[in-house]
């Protein structure tokens, strides 16, 4: 084979190469087809679960929730009681949430969440976990060093306030319930939800912003 | 105050407005997961733990502490568990996802990709 020839083979085997779905790719083509030709898998369940998790769940749930909340000092009690209850009380509920705790920031605390084994996140009312929470990095520093990673987000907690640390499990799930920014007294519902941050449920925002909502 | 370990990675900050998933198999892998966990394969403790080891692992070997990374652990704690609950082997596994490859670099480019495509003969 000429120079030439071994060019040409080198790039028809490259481009080939570069339709080629990563391997993890193939491996989830592999698990997926060898499941559907044992009857255990619905192709269609995993595409609906994907559709919904990706594009109908995600921090508006949450924000609902927290908007509930601060409009409805009932709801917020119950809330605060039993989460796992009080939440299948609003519309936007995906599926069935795990044992879900809800904890308040208040003037005094600051709660944070975390999950040091892998990734549990309260994924019925937020989505997906933005990727950081899927980070080693975060995993062991929200534990070991809380105060400099809420720095890395903008959050500077000064010491006198009490700062929990929360690690989720499969079986308990955390959220925390941000503190309502005065002038919002007069709100909906609606408008308080606009200001509610996906990080300010997971503890890495703090103060939030009674302009910064979208209306 | 120093603290070698913080200054050596990256604001965690940054990956804020990431995409959550940069391809679609992330998205299927975790689908997957939660079919699965729904249909009694798995309970979602054993899911959490095996995630865990498995993102360990592949974090101890080298890989970089990153979204792709997570992904990777998730398909092999998908594969993991549906070995240990013995409906397929990880030889079954490692045999289909080798024909699905012989599929892909047997199809032209933008056409359907048929796993047919990619076994013996073919």
């Amino acid at each position: 084979m000429s120079a030439n020839q071994e060019k040409e083979a080198s790039d028809i085997h490259h481009e080939l190469h570069s339709h080629l779905p990563p391997e993890p790719a193939l491996r989830v083509k592999a698990i997926e087809s060898l499941l559907i030709e044992k009857g255990m898998l619905d192709p269609a369940t995993v595409d609906a679960w994907v559709e919904t998790y990706s594009e109908k769940i995600g921090p508006k749930c949450g924000a609902a929730i927290v908007a509930r909340a601060w409009a409805d000092p009932e709801f917020k009690a119950r809330l605060l009681e039993n989460g796992t209850e009080a939440v299948k009380e609003m519309e936007s509920a995906g599926w069935a949430v795990a044992h879900l705790r809800v904890v308040e920031n208040t003037e005094d605390v600051h709660n944070l969440i975390v999950c040091t084994l892998c990734s549990c996140y309260p994924h019925a009312i937020l989505g997906p976990p933005p990727n950081w929470y899927k980070m080693a990095a975060y995993r062991s520093r929200a534990v070991r060093e809380p105060r400099v990673v809420l720095q890395e987000f903008g959050v500077d907690l000064p010491d006198n306030i009490d700062l929990r640390v929360w690690d989720s499990t499969s079986e308990l799930r955390y959220f925390v319930l941000p503190q309502r920014p005065a002038g919002t007294e007069d709100w909906d519902e609606e408008h308080l939800a606009s200001i509610v941050t996906r990080n300010s449920m997971i503890g890495t925002d703090r103060d939030l912003d009674p302009s910064g909502g979208d209306k | 105050m120093s603290r070698p370990e913080s200054d050596a990675i990256a604001p965690l900050a940054r990956h804020d407005d990431e995409p959550v998933f940069d391809e679609p198999w992330q998205a299927q892998a975790l689908g997957l997961a939660f079919t699965l966990s729904e249909r009694g394969l798995f309970t979602p403790a054993q899911w959490s733990a095996t995630l865990g080891a498995k993102h360990r692992q592949v974090l101890a070997d080298g890989a970089p502490d990153n979204a792709q990374t997570y992904y990777e652990a998730v398909v092999l704690a998908v594969e993991a568990l549906i070995c240990d609950s013995g409906e397929l082997s990880a030889e079954r596994l490692d045999e289909r996802a080798q024909t699905w490859r012989r599929a892909y670099l047997n199809t032209p480019h933008g056409q359907p990709v048929h796993l047919s495509a990619g076994e013996d003969g073919a």
